[in-house]
Order: structure tokens, then sequence, then C-alpha cells
């Protein structure tokens, strides 16, 4: 187990270098730092002096990868791609363009983040797994076909409309809770309660219809033809047996979401001025801070093959039939 | 020529997968085995009323990509052509197009809906909503006559649409007792039972909503602003019929521009193993590890840098627009290709040990000729299933981008657009609602039949979903449905 664990880390390396790449790639090559510092600066007044002065302040004007005029091993080291994108492995950030700190901004972000997807996470699961197992219980009847339907047709509403819509009506007709901010402390529940709860709503149609399948599949099994040949009641055999053994699929499926909590949620954070890292990454993308782009893309591969290996690791914990080697 | 034909890239691409599905009809047709799961597509409810509704849309969207520029013919004798690229959508709505309000004015309302001051014949100003431009303008007496002639025009369209559907429908009874060599009214009485084969029932209850909804909002259309007018008066009803085009396109050409990669590279992997595997794997899974949101928007940040440094390349507005559509589906293709390949890759390595590839293989058949013959089109429901299914996915994908800033060109009129411009106006009171609605019902209708239709292709392409599906539906009584 360990040493698999070993090697899946090591083979996480090759793979964050590719995503370092790519960044770099997208960010450095495509467009070179004269042309971001001409974008950031206005197209109108700009003049050497100042995108040099741009370059200098945000210390793009190093050359992209090979410094020749610097001597030994700052040939390699004092150059963008090593400032930039090497540091990123040390998890070594740097500065906004605002000139804050982004590891600082992640940390003290990651909390809010964290008090709104957790609670969508865990809720949206057992409510899912309510309504599906209410389907696959009443299954092959009007009340399964509807259900169907009505899962189909809540999957066709837009995220956005389930946020502008809720918003709407809870905030701003019935006064229930704020519009939108955020406290930290036991304050923080009114402020997040909307938020999860639209969370929730809009996750039940894709959610529920996909265990739904997951638990009729697991229902045309040998052990459950068994169970109920031994006489036992088809609420035991659905409780007892198809909800523990479809559990594995659902559980692994959501295993590999976890980490990405820490992200939180883009459009839930802006809406609800939620300060987490959904709502900071929005905030970069729209005022082009590359630098911070650049941070989120990095830690977003980092906890995605974190995810991977949890739901590797979690296949052992849930079925002993898997092990690994 | 009075205008001279403009061929987008989209509409260029547009054309060569309508020419595709053309083919692929044709090819389906003559082999029975192929035929076969599409007729249990076609004994669908759901799926066929899904395909009703999305034909309209399809209607619209193909109209809109056919693009040319009007020429001018000025005093001295030189044709010159429009700078402004426009479609035949936009030669049929022209009176839509141009009839703009001053700003924000209600569904069917024939006043403006902000107070402004007036001056009155006699001098005096008076502050007052003025009353439109063109809505209900032909009113005289607004206040007595508006409802009546609102209810009127309605009335008068719904009806107009309720004959066409007649004609079609009797067309259809007419067919359809030819082909059964019975009466039309036996032939109707099996309909309206729902006894057919074909859901031609509901197909007909849908087509008839539609004739309907289209008839009635046509005939108002030529008086008033159905769905009211945006903040700069533009009318709502022009800009959701285009924004259709917009959501097709995404949701198909996205597809188009990542099958190539995700068929020829999961195949591969999954038939050669060994390194290729190795590399393509790692390939995906690098890409699939950077989050789907912000890869898009990294890359098409990159985009907009590129595209304000490189004004040259791109002579006009509509052609900058299109390119950066084209742009996002391929982006938007690269961040979804993965877990096709990875499907197909699956799908292969079971595949190449089966008897008849090791058969092959023995015979010495090069291994192109066993992935074109013997492999790709035993993975095709799987392609299939993946490509109905994406749709619905990257119609709503592009609302949430355009929102975040990172979609379409802010000039392209898209359903993302239209709600990041109307999401301000929830705040204000009293509350201006129609923007949103509009999106919110254009989408949800197109959205709602892709995913009927979706589902409906999946279950007859898919061999593991017979096990779940139930031939008829019983009472709801628990217990009663066991296998």
């Amino acid at each position: 187990m360990s040493a698999y664990i070993i090697r899946r880390v090591l083979y996480a390396i090759p793979i964050l270098i590719g995503v370092n790449l790519i960044t770099f790639v997208l960010f450095f090559v495509v467009n070179t730092p004269d042309d971001m510092a001409r974008m950031q600066l206005g197209a109108k007044r700009v003049t050497p002096e100042a995108i040099e002065r741009w370059k200098v302040q945000h210390g793009y004007d190093k050359p992209l990868l090979w410094n020749a005029s610097a001597g030994g091993m700052a040939t390699l080291t004092d150059t963008i791609f090593y400032e930039k994108s090497v540091r990123l492995f040390a998890f070594d950030f740097g500065n906004a363009d605002d000139g804050r700190d982004i590891a600082h901004e992640i940390r003290s972000r990651m909390g809010p983040s964290l008090a709104l997807a957790v609670p969508v996470f865990i809720v949206g699961i057992a409510v899912n797994i309510t309504f599906a197992l209410l389907m696959a219980f009443f299954r092959a009847t009007y009340l399964d076909f509807w259900g169907v339907v009505s899962c189909v047709a809540m999957m066709s509403i837009s995220a956005l409309f389930y946020i502008i819509g809720g918003q709407y009506l809870v905030s701003k007709v019935w006064h229930l809770v704020p519009i939108s901010g955020f406290a930290g402390g036991p304050d923080a529940f009114k402020f997040v309660v909307l938020p999860v709860l639209i969370g929730v709503v809009s996750g039940i149609g894709a959610g529920s219809r996909w265990y739904r399948t997951i638990f009729l599949e697991e229902m045309s099994r040998d052990y459950v033809r068994t169970a109920r040949a031994k006489g036992l009641r088809e609420s035991v055999v659905l409780f007892r047996h198809v909800l523990k053994n479809g559990m594995i699929p659902i559980l692994t499926g959501a295993v590999v979401v976890i980490p990405m909590l820490f992200l939180g949620s883009l459009l839930m954070e802006s809406f609800f001025g939620i300060p987490g890292l959904g709502s900071y990454t929005i905030d970069a993308i729209q005022s082009q801070d590359f630098a911070v782009v650049r941070s989120m893309v990095f830690l977003g591969a980092v906890l995605y093959i974190v995810g991977l290996l949890l739901t590797d690791i979690s296949y052992t914990l849930v079925d002993p039939r898997v092990r690994l080697a | 020529m009075p205008f001279e034909p403009v061929i987008l890239w989209t509409d260029a691409l547009v054309y060569v997968l309508v020419i595709a599905i053309a083919v692929a009809v044709v090819y389906v047709r003559r082999h029975e085995h192929l035929r076969q799961p599409w007729r249990r597509v076609a004994h669908s409810a759901p799926g066929m009323v899904g395909l009703v509704v999305l034909a309209f849309f399809v209607v619209f969207g193909l109209l809109d990509s056919l693009h040319c520029r009007a020429r001018i013919d000025d005093a001295a004798g030189k044709t010159s052509y429009a700078v402004e690229v426009s479609s035949v959508l936009d030669a049929v709505l022209r009176p839509l197009k141009v009839r703009n309000e001053k700003t924000y004015s209600a569904p069917l309302a024939y006043r403006l809906f902000a107070r402004e001051t007036i001056e009155l014949p006699d001098g005096r100003q008076i502050r007052a909503f003025p009353r439109l431009r063109y809505g209900g303008a032909h009113l005289k007496a607004p206040e007595e006559e508006w409802r009546t002639d609102v209810v009127r025009r309605a009335l008068a369209g719904a009806a107009g649409g309720f004959i066409v559907w007649v004609v079609a429908a009797m067309l259809v009874c007419a067919a359809l007792a030819r082909a059964r060599a019975q009466s039309i009214e036996q032939v109707w009485r099996t309909l309206t039972r729902g006894d057919f084969e074909l859901p031609w029932r509901s197909i007909l209850i849908t087509l008839a909503c539609m004739l309907i909804l289209i008839g009635a909002a046509t005939v108002l259309a030529a008086k008033y602003h159905v769905l009211g007018t945006s903040k700069v008066g533009e009318d709502v009803l022009y800009q959701a019929l285009k924004s259709i085009r917009t959501a097709l396109v995404i949701g198909t050409l996205t597809t188009l521009v990542m099958l190539p990669f995700a068929i020829l590279l999961g195949i591969a992997a999954g038939y050669f193993k060994g390194w290729a595997d190795d590399v393509i794997q790692y390939v995906y899974t690098t890409l699939n590890s950077i989050p789907a949101v912000l890869l898009i928007a990294a890359a098409v940040l990159m985009m907009q840098v590129y595209v304000d440094t490189h004004p040259q390349l791109f002579p006009s507005g509509a052609e900058r627009a299109d390119l950066r559509l084209l742009f996002l589906c391929a982006i938007l293709g690269v961040t979804s290709w993965t877990s096709l390949c990875r499907l197909l890759r699956g799908e292969t390595l079971k595949m190449r040990e089966l008897d008849y590839i090791q058969a092959a293989q023995a015979f010495g058949v090069s291994h192109l000729r066993i992935i074109l013959r013997h492999i790709l089109p035993n993975v095709m429901h799987i392609v299939l299933i993946a490509v109905v299914m994406e749709f619905s996915g990257l119609v709503l994908a592009e609302a949430v981008l355009s929102y975040v800033g990172v979609g379409v060109d802010p000039s392209m009129i898209s359903y993302g657009t239209m709600i990041n411009a109307a999401r301000l106006e929830m705040a204000r009171d009293p509350m201006v609602w129609w923007s949103l609605a509009a999106a919110f019902v254009f989408m949800f209708s197109l959205v709602l039949a892709a995913n009927l239709f979706a589902d409906a292709v999946r279950d007859a392409f898919d061999p593991r979903v017979a096990i779940v599906k139930p031939l008829r539906l019983r009472r709801a009584r628990p217990g009663a449905a066991r296998a």
C-alpha cells in the first residue's frame, strides 16, 4: 500500500511539470510580457519606458528560459520560467498585481470557501441518495417515471437561474436572509444557508438521476435475487443490501471532488459576496491578474491529483476485493 | 446580385456538420443493423418530443448561419459592400431588428418603462410614461383598445398556427393511412389512443403547441415587442432568437472539433498499448488536472491579449466575434475530449483481446485496417452517446462562461450575454424581469429538448440500459415491480 502511494506521488511529478509547462506556454510564450504590459497599461498612452517599468515591477523583465548574461546556475534561475513557474512547486506563488501575497490570500480565503462547499457536498449527497432510493424503490411506476422527468427538467436549468431566482425569492421578496456578504464564526450561518440550499437544489437533478442508475444496476445483480429468494422484504433488500453496495461507486465518485472543495464555487461565491477562493479567482479573471490565475491553475491541478489518489485508496477501504499493488 | 455571400468560419463548419449528418442518415438507412437502434429512438415518446422542439431551434440556427453582406450602389455607379454582415434570419426578422425603442419596455407594452418629461402641445411639461415609437403605435386610444387588440391578435395568430397544424396532421394521417391501407378515420382513432409504434400522438401534440405559440408570437410581433425591450431598446425576442445559433454552435462544433482527437488517441492508446498508451494517458491526465474553468479562462484571456495586439488580422467585428466563438469551441473541446478518450481506450483494450480481432491479426491484416474495419464501428455507439450527452452541458457552460467574462465576444448575442446584461435588472424597482425570463424559457426548452433526445439515444444504444428500462409502466405500488 505505502509503496503504491509513493509510486503514485512520484507519478504526479511529471503531470505537475506538464501543467506547469502548459501554463507557462499559455501565459508567456503565446503573448510576450510586452503584450501583457501593453494590455494592462491600456492601449492608448503606452511608452516603451512605461512597459519597461511595468515589467520590472512585476518581475517580467528577465529572459524567458535562458539568461545568457548571468553566470553559473543563474543562467537557469534568473529567468521568468524559474521565478514564476518552477517556484510554484514550493507553493511560492509570489504577489498579485495589487502587490498582495497570493499564498496569504489563499490561506485566508480557504475558510469561507470550505464553509460553503462542505455543507453543499455533504447535504447534497444525502439528499440525492434519498431521492435516488425512493425512485429505485418505486421503480417502473409512474412515480419513478415522473421523478426521472423532473430530474431531467431540473438538470436543464442553468445554475445561474437557480442562483438568481433563489436570491431574488428568499432574500429580496421574503427577506429571510441577507442578500450577500459574509461574517466569521456563528454569524456565518445566516450568510451561508441560502447558498447551501441553492447549491443542493441545483445538484438534485443530475445527482439523483445518476445515483438511481447506480442503484438500479445494483438491483439486477445476483445477490439481490438471492436475498429476495431468502424471503427478505423488498425494503430490507433495498436499504440493507443495495444501499450498501451502491455506496461503493457513489463514495468513490465523490472522493475525487473532496480536494476541489477548497477551490470553492466560482458562481456561488461571486453572487453571494463570499470572500472565498472562488470569488478570488473570478475577480482575478475579470481584472486579468495573470499571476493569480496561474497560481490557481497550479493549485487546482495539485488538488485534482490528490483527489485521484484518494479515490484509489478509498476503493480499497470500501471494497476489500480491490488491492493496490 | 444584391448581396455578397459571406462564409464565416463557424458557418463553414456548420455546413460540414449538416453534410456529415445527411451522409450518415443515408448510410444508416441502407443498413438494417444500424437502423434497429434508431428505430428504438423513434419509438421513445420523450425522445421524439425533444426532437420536434430541437428541430424548430435547428431551423432558426441554420437560417442564422447563412451570412451575406448587402451591396451598396452609390451615385457614381461604383459598387461596394456593407461592412455589416447579416444573416437570412436577420432579413426575416428585419422589423424586429430595426424597430428599436429608447430603453426598457415591458412585454407587449405600448408605453416606455421609465418616466420621461414630455412637452405637451400647449407648452406645459409633464412627467409621464411616453408612448413607444413602434410597440402598439397603431393604437389610437391605447387605454381602451390595448387589451382587445392584444387578445385579438394573439387569437388570430394562434388560429393561423392551428390551421397549419391541422394541415400537417392531415398529411401525417393520410400518409399513415396509405402505408397501412386503412381509412383515415381508423388511423385517427389509433392515433388518439396512442397505439402507434411511433409516438405520433405526442409528436402532434408538441407540434400543435409549438405552431400555436409561434403563430401567436408572429402576429403579435408585427405590432408589439412580444418579450419587451432591453436597456438600449432592442427587442428581446430578436435577441433570444439570435442566441439560438450561438448555443447550437457551441453545443455541436465543440464536439466536432474534439471528436478526431478523442477517437484517434483513445483507440490508439487502447490498441497499441505500451508507450503509446503511456504517452496518451499522460497527456489527458495532465489536461484533465487543470480545472476546466481556469484552463478556459487562461486560454481566452491570452487570446484577448493576442487579438488586441494583432488587430490587423481581424478585418471586421463580425469576423472577430466569430473567430472568438470558434476558439471558445476549440478550447471547450480540449477540456472535454478527455472523458470520451478514456472511455474509448477502455473499450478498445477489451476489444483487442476478442477472438475476431485476434483472428484478423493472425491473418496479417494491417493495424490501420483492423482499427477502421473492426474496432471503429464497434465503438461508434460510445461516440454517439457522448456527443448527444455533451450537447446540453455545453449550452449551459456557455452561459456560465459568458457570465464569468471568458465566454463569447460581448458583441455576440448569446444567452450568456443576455443573462449577464440582465442580472443587475433584478435589483431595479419595479423589476425588469423579461430579459431574464426570455433567456430562461428559451434556454430551458432547448436544453430540456436536447436532454430528452439524448436520453432516448443513450437508452437505445447503450447495451447496459436494457436492464434498467422497463417495458410498460405500472401504477405506484411498492414491491410490486419485482423483476
